[in-house]
């Protein structure tokens, strides 16, 4: 009982983590048609902020932990609104050009950060309290866990209601169910673009701190590979779809763990296969909805 | 037509390829007025439509919109001097609510009245304009009610209000009736009569004849893309040019 608890609680801070990275994939490929293969260096570059942040203050401290924390999003959000405004938006409707662009920041983000801060891993420390660990029906689980689970529930709630109920959210909504007809409306939804970019980068930069406190610590790559499972949990999830992309972040990341303990280290395999079977059996996804 | 017409058309044509889509048509249309377009399949009342609200350029011939030449402008300039229209074919979101949708046109007239940040209250102008169009087409009960769920007739009176809500002084409606349930066409038309009560000028191309003729004060009847008569009901239906395009020349 108590390892299914802990297999459960950690599989959702995992899913926590990928979920921060999936929301702003799914938003911005639900708006613009974009598939962001930059996302993961948002949240590299948001963890490495983070550090910096840790190592000019008291490491072990929670004001450091959420001024790192605070950085990174800003870090993250600044810099995709960047990225969008200044490549993504000459590139609009032209989705080769698109994935070159993107998976050509991608690997010239991470080229760069090996060049600042090395490519060895650089290992990072929270509060203390973050290394104990807290016992739920007989499991031992890592209380990071529960901030990870925390922070994305936090911005799941926070873009739902930024979403439902603010004058831009509701552009962006009507946008992800038909763009042209927005703009035939004379709305710019350009703008709308650059701040669904800036809430992902936020969100993948919230991400990046908080992997770095998950895994202990930071390298050039972590982006890139929480990127992966992103992905896979977009299109279960049903691409464009928030709601979609947080179910199948817990899905994943739950099954991933089981199948970790209980089949052998084949987490990722199961993973590949259970995104292979969605798009057989529903290539929409989750709660996609119709192309 | 004593007053500067609100909306004319001179020697309109449309050539596609060497055919003639709209053939030399001329028409005025005064400040209140409403103006039914009528005739058969392919006659060029969509594609006159069209023209006039920019979507297509006419070969020769010139638009005007409250005495301005109009005729170079692209849609959203005329959209944005106030002439709206709606299509054949549903342009609502089908995931929003009744109310979000008026709001999203209103928020697009209001342009840059619109902040990030500020939440729509109950006293938002955005908000206010939606809730008293919503009122105006008869769907304040559906207020709440997700768009894709309505009925064909009410997503109809839906599109009209989100219409309204861009305070257009010149509707188009492009065949409002078309898919409409025969239970829902009377409070359709009632909404139509309201909205032309209200001082808006309205060109309405329908096939459904007992709603053009006890709707409109002039009929406008299309045929191979000219424009046959342009007269009251009881006068256009009485013209012997009009009955042989609808019932065929005598043998």
């Amino acid at each position: 009982m108590s390892t299914i608890v802990l297999l459960i609680i950690t599989g959702l801070g995992l899913g926590a983590l990928y979920f921060l990275v999936a929301s702003g994939l799914s938003l911005i490929y639900g708006l613009m048609g974009v598939l962001n293969f930059a996302h993961g260096s948002f949240l590299t570059l948001g963890a490495f902020a983070g550090l910096e942040i840790a190592r000019r203050m008291d490491g072990a401290s929670w004001i450091t932990l959420f001024a790192s924390l605070v950085v990174g999003a800003v870090v993250g959000a600044v810099v995709a609104a960047a990225t969008e405004f200044f490549l993504i938006r000459r590139l609009y409707n032209r989705h080769i050009e698109q994935v070159l662009v993107t998976v050509g920041l991608a690997l010239a983000t991470v080229a760069l950060f090996d060049g600042i801060w090395g490519t060895d891993p650089t290992y990072v420390t929270g509060p203390a309290w973050f290394s104990e660990t807290t016992e739920i029906l007989g499991a031992k689980v890592p209380n990071d866990r529960f901030v990870l689970i925390i922070a994305a529930v936090l911005v799941l709630l926070g873009i739902v209601l930024f979403l439902k109920f603010t004058r831009f959210g509701l552009i962006i909504r009507a946008g992800v169910e038909n763009r042209s007809m927005v703009t035939a409306l004379g709305i710019d939804v350009r703008k709308a673009f650059t701040v669904v970019f800036a809430i992902g980068g936020a969100a993948a930069g919230l991400g990046g701190v908080l992997a770095s406190h998950y895994f202990g610590y930071v390298s050039p790559q972590l982006g890139g590979s929480l990127l992966i499972f992103a992905f896979i949990v977009t299109v279960i999830g049903g691409l464009g779809s928030l709601a979609g992309a947080a179910i199948a972040s817990a899905l994943v990341a739950v099954l991933q763990q089981f199948a970790n303990y209980y089949l052998g280290g084949t987490g990722d395999l199961t993973v590949v296969l259970l995104l292979a079977a969605v798009l057989l059996i529903r290539p929409t996804g989750l709660l996609g909805s119709k192309a | 037509m004593s007053a500067r017409p609100m909306l004319a058309v001179e020697h309109l044509c449309l050539s596609i390829g060497g055919a003639r889509i709209i053939d030399d048509v001329t028409f005025a249309v005064a400040p209140g007025e409403m103006l039914g377009v009528i005739g058969p399949n392919g006659a060029g009342k969509t594609t006159l439509f069209n023209l006039i609200s920019g979507l297509l350029a006419p070969s020769t011939g010139t638009v005007f919109l409250n005495g301005r030449d109009v005729t170079a402008e692209p849609i959203h300039k005329r959209a944005r001097a106030g002439l709206g229209r709606t299509f054949q074919t549903s342009s609502l979101f089908t995931g929003l609510t009744a109310t979000e949708n008026v709001r999203l046109a209103a928020q697009a007239k209001l342009g840059a009245a619109t902040s990030v940040i500020r939440f729509p209250r109950r006293t938002d102008v955005a908000t206010t304009i939606a809730n008293d169009r919503l009122a105006e087409v008869g769907l304040s009960h559906h207020a709440k009610t997700i768009a894709g769920v309505l009925s064909h007739g009410d997503k109809r009176k839906l599109e009209i209000a989100m219409l309204l809500a861009t305070d257009p002084r010149v509707i188009l409606l492009d065949e409002p009736m078309a898919g409409v349930a025969s239970g829902d066409v009377h409070g359709l038309t009632d909404v139509i009569r309201q909205v032309h009560a209200s001082g808006r000028t309205v060109l309405l191309v329908e096939h459904h004849m007992e709603v053009v003729l006890g709707l409109v004060d002039r009929v406008a009847v299309m045929h191979h893309g000219e424009l046959l008569a342009c007269d009251t009901p009881t006068v256009v239906m009485a013209d012997p040019a009009v009955q042989a395009a609808y019932l065929g020349a005598p043998l």
